[in-house]
C-alpha cells in the first residue's frame, strides 16, 4: 500500500500594520474606526507610562515585585477591544491594557502588587478574573467560565490570555482539550514574547509555531503579529465569531516581546542580548501606531503632548489613591476565608493568637 | 424510608439535588454512560441528559480547574476524581485555586463545588487506590473536608455539601460503599458540616474516629469490656471541637483511629487539640491507632496495614489501664 497523508496543515500569519507603518487596508478594513484607534492608542501609551511609574515604585520602595507589561499593550488591548463587554477575561499578569480597557480600575492592579489582595476583587461587572499568578492554571478557569456560559445557553463568550512558556504546562494541554472536546466558547491566546524568565522559546516549544499547538487538538489557529493593534484585533474577532456562532475554541499565537525584564525582581541583561531587544524595540507596538496615525493626519507633536500629559495625571491620580489605601485591619485576613467563619477561625481573628488558653486559665497556670 | 448503602444513599442525594436545583451538575471520568467505577453516579446521565452528567477528559487538574470556572460562574458542579490517588494532578488547581479565590477576590468571586473522592483501603485495589490524604487537603486553609461512614450520614452531607458556599471535598470511604444498609430517609435531610456524631456513649474512654476506620472501632467497642464513648468525626474541617472537648473531659481517656499515616495525620491535630483543651482533665496520653509511616501498601499487606479491632483494642485496654 502506499502511504498517504492523512493530515496536512497551514498556518496562517496576520500582519495588517507593520513596523515600517505599511497597512493592509483590505484586512483592516471596518476593523477600528478611526476615533476608536486614537482611544487605543492612548490605552497603549497609559499602560506604558503606568509601567516606567511602578518601576520607580519598586526601585522606592514603595511596591513590591512588579511584571511590566512593555511591548505587548497590543495583544489583551486589541482583545478586549473586540470582545464583548460581558465576555469572560482570563488572564494572567501582563494584560493590564485590556484588563484597563475593560474597565477594571488601574487601582486595583497597583493595588496587588503593592502587596493587596483586595487589589483582586474584581468587581463582577467587569468579568475579569483576578490575576492568576500560578502559570497556565487560568485557561481552565476559562474553559469552565465558557462551560457555564453554553449551559445556560447565554451568548458569552471567554478569551483566555497566557504566555509561551504556559503552553508547556499541563494544564494548557487539559484546557484545550477540555475546550475543543467539549465544544467549549474559548479564544486561547498566547503571548508568545520568546522568553519565559531566561528560559527562551525553544525550549519552550521546538516546532516552528506554538500556533500549531492548537492544531493537535483539532482547533482552527491562526498567528498574527502580536505589536500590531489590528492584527491582534482581527484575530479575536475571528475567533470570537467563531466561539459565538459554533461554540468552538480557537487559538492564535500573538508574536510579541517583553521589552522589559520578566518582573523587576529580574535582570534580562544576564540571559538575553540587547541588539535583540533593539530590534524589538522597533517593532513596539506603540511607536506604529501612532506613526500610522500621523500619516493619517490624525495625529501630531502637539496632541501627543497634550495626550502624554493627561495620561501622567490620570496615572499619577491613580498611583495616589492607590497609596492612599491604608493596609485593611489585620481581621481582614480571616473575613473572607469562608462564607460562614468556623470557629477556631473566628478564635484566631478575635484574639490574633492561635494558643487557645482562656485568661483565667493562664493565670490559674502561672500560679500553679 | 430505603434500606440504602453508602453507593445508594449518595446516589440518591445527588439525584435530589440535581432535581432540586438545575445549578447542579456532574462532571469526571466515566460518571456518565458508566454510571462511575463504582456506580455511585449509575442512571445520573440517562436521567438528566448528556448536559448534566458529564464524561470528560481524562484529566484531573482539567475537571477541578474547569469546575472552578463553571463554578465561578454561579454554577454548583460536583466532580468526582475516580480515586483519591489521582488527587495529584488536581492539587494545584483545588489548593492554589479553587481554596483561595474567596480570600483573594474578598468574595467577589466563590467557588461552591463539591469534589467527590472515594478514599481508603480495604477493598484490594490496585496501587494508588487506597490512600487516605484528608490530612492534607484539612491542612490547605479556605477548604471544608468531608468523610461520612454510613449511608444516612453521607446523604445527609453530601446535600449540605452541594450547597455550602465553599470547595467541600467530599471523601467516601470505599470500604463502607457496600458494606452495610441502613434506614435513609428518602425525604430531604441535611447533617450539618461541621458536626460530629456521638456513635455510643461512654464513662471510661473517647475514640475518636472517622471514615471506614469508625467500622473497626464498633467491632473493637462491641468486644470491649470498657464503656466506651465513640466519636464518628464525620467532618475533618471544621473541627467539631466541642464535642471532642466535652467527651474527653468526661472519660480523661482518648484513643484517635485513622487510616491515614501516623505522622502528620489528623489525628495529630485532635490530639494536640484534646491536649490544649482537656490538660487537666487527661488521665492518659492520648494514643493514636493509625497506618503506618509506610507506603499504603498493595493489597496482600493492606490489612497489615489499617488499622483493625485488635490492634484498637489493645489501645483501649492499654490506656484504659494507664
Amino acid at each position: 500500500m502506499p502511504k498517504k497523508t492523512v493530515l496536512s496543515v497551514q498556518i496562517e500569519f496576520v500582519s495588517i500594520l507593520d513596523e515600517h507603518g505599511n497597512y493592509d487596508a483590505a484586512l483592516g478594513d471596518g476593523l477600528i474606526p478611526d476615533a476608536d484607534l486614537i482611544k487605543l492608542y492612548e490605552a497603549m501609551s497609559s499602560c506604558r507610562y503606568l509601567d516606567e511609574v511602578a518601576f520607580k515604585l519598586q526601585r522606592s520602595g514603595r511596591m513590591g515585585t512588579y511584571p511590566q507589561n512593555m511591548g505587548q499593550e497590543a495583544g489583551s488591548l486589541g482583545a478586549a477591544y473586540i470582545l464583548n463587554k460581558d465576555d469572560w477575561l482570563v488572564t494572567c499578569y501582563r494584560e493590564n491594557c485590556g484588563l484597563f480597557w475593560r474597565g477594571v480600575p488601574m487601582e486595583s492592579i497597583l493595588l496587588h502588587w503593592m502587596g493587596d489582595e483586595r487589589g483582586n476583587a474584581m468587581p463582577r461587572e467587569h468579568f475579569a478574573t483576578p490575576i492568576a499568578v500560578p502559570i497556565g492554571t487560568q485557561m481552565l478557569h476559562a474553559a469552565g467560565l465558557a462551560w457555564a456560559s453554553k449551559y445556560r445557553g447565554d451568548s458569552q463568550i471567554a478569551c483566555t490570555f497566557f504566555g509561551d512558556g504556559a503552553t508547556s504546562e499541563g494544564d494548557f494541554h487539559e484546557a484545550a482539550n477540555f475546550a475543543a472536546n467539549l465544544d467549549l466558547p474559548v479564544v486561547f491566546c498566547c503571548q508568545n514574547n520568546f522568553w519565559a524568565i531566561s528560559t527562551p522559546g525553544r525550549i519552550e516549544c521546538s516546532a516552528p509555531t506554538v500556533a500549531q499547538r492548537g492544531i493537535a487538538y483539532g482547533m482552527p489557529c491562526l498567528q498574527v503579529d502580536g505589536n500590531d493593534i489590528f492584527a491582534c484585533a482581527y484575530a479575536t474577532k475571528w475567533a470570537a465569531e467563531r466561539a459565538r456562532q459554533e461554540s468552538k475554541p480557537s487559538f492564535i499565537e500573538m508574536v510579541t516581546y517583553r521589552l522589559g525584564d520578566h518582573t523587576t525582581a529580574d535582570d534580562a541583561r544576564r540571559y538575553r542580548d540587547q541588539a535583540e531587544v533593539d530590534v524589538w524595540k522597533e517593532r513596539d507596538p506603540l511607536l506604529r501606531t501612532r506613526m500610522h496615525l500621523e500619516r493619517k493626519k490624525l495625529w501630531d507633536s502637539s496632541k501627543e503632548e497634550a495626550m502624554q500629559a493627561r495620561v501622567k495625571t490620570d496615572v499619577d491620580a491613580a498611583v495616589k489613591r492607590a497609596e492612599e489605601i491604608a493596609a485593611p485591619p489585620a481581621a481582614d485576613l480571616f473575613n473572607s476565608m469562608y462564607a460562614e467563619l468556623p470557629p477556631t477561625l473566628a478564635h484566631q481573628r478575635d484574639t490574633m493568637q492561635t494558643h487557645s488558653l482562656a485568661s483565667e486559665q493562664a493565670a490559674k497556670v502561672e500560679g500553679h | 424510608m430505603a434500606n440504602l448503602n453508602l453507593v445508594q444513599a449518595i446516589n440518591l442525594a445527588l439525584i435530589q439535588e440535581m432535581e432540586k436545583d438545575d445549578r447542579v451538575l456532574i462532571l469526571g471520568e466515566d460518571v456518565g454512560v458508566n454510571g462511575g467505577v463504582f456506580r455511585v453516579t449509575e442512571g445520573l446521565q440517562k436521567r438528566f441528559g448528556e448536559k448534566r452528567v458529564v464524561d470528560t477528559p481524562l484529566a484531573e487538574s482539567g475537571i477541578i480547574g474547569t469546575s472552578i470556572g463553571l463554578a465561578m460562574a454561579g454554577l454548583r458542579p460536583v466532580p468526582e476524581i475516580q480515586f483519591e490517588g489521582f488527587l495529584g494532578p488536581a492539587y494545584d488547581q483545588i489548593c492554589s485555586h479553587a481554596a483561595r479565590m474567596r480570600t483573594r477576590t474578598r468574595g467577589a468571586y466563590t467557588v461552591p463545588l463539591t469534589i467527590r473522592v472515594p478514599v481508603g483501603g480495604g477493598i484490594h485495589a490496585p496501587e494508588l487506590h487506597s490512600d487516605s490524604p484528608e490530612a492534607i487537603y484539612a491542612h490547605t486553609p479556605g477548604l471544608k473536608v468531608v468523610m461520612p461512614s454510613s449511608p444516612y450520614d453521607a446523604k445527609g452531607l453530601l446535600v449540605s455539601a452541594i450547597r455550602d458556599p465553599d470547595p467541600v471535598i467530599f471523601f467516601e470511604p470505599k470500604r463502607v460503599y457496600r458494606a452495610f444498609r441502613e434506614e435513609v430517609p428518602e425525604d430531604e435531610y441535611t447533617i450539618p458540616i461541621g458536626k460530629a456524631r456521638v456513635i455510643c456513649e461512654g464513662t471510661d474512654l473517647t475514640v475518636i474516629s472517622w471514615g471506614a476506620s469508625v467500622m473497626q472501632c464498633m467491632e473493637s467497642i462491641e468486644k470491649s469490656s470498657k464503656s466506651v464513648e465513640l466519636i464518628d468525626l464525620r467532618t475533618i474541617y471544621p473541627l467539631d471541637i466541642e464535642t471532642i472537648e466535652a467527651s474527653v473531659r468526661k472519660t480523661g481517656r482518648c484513643v484517635i483511629v485513622h487510616e491515614a499515616p501516623f505522622t502528620c495525620g489528623f489525628g495529630a491535630e485532635v490530639a494536640a487539640t484534646i491536649m490544649e483543651r482537656c490538660f487537666l482533665h487527661l488521665e492518659a496520653p492520648v494514643q493514636r491507632v493509625t497506618g503506618f509511616d509506610t507506603i499504603m501498601p498493595y493489597y496482600k499487606l493492606e490489612l497489615n496495614y489499617l488499622p483493625d479491632a485488635t490492634r484498637i483494642s489493645g489501645a483501649i485496654n492499654d490506656i484504659a489501664a494507664y
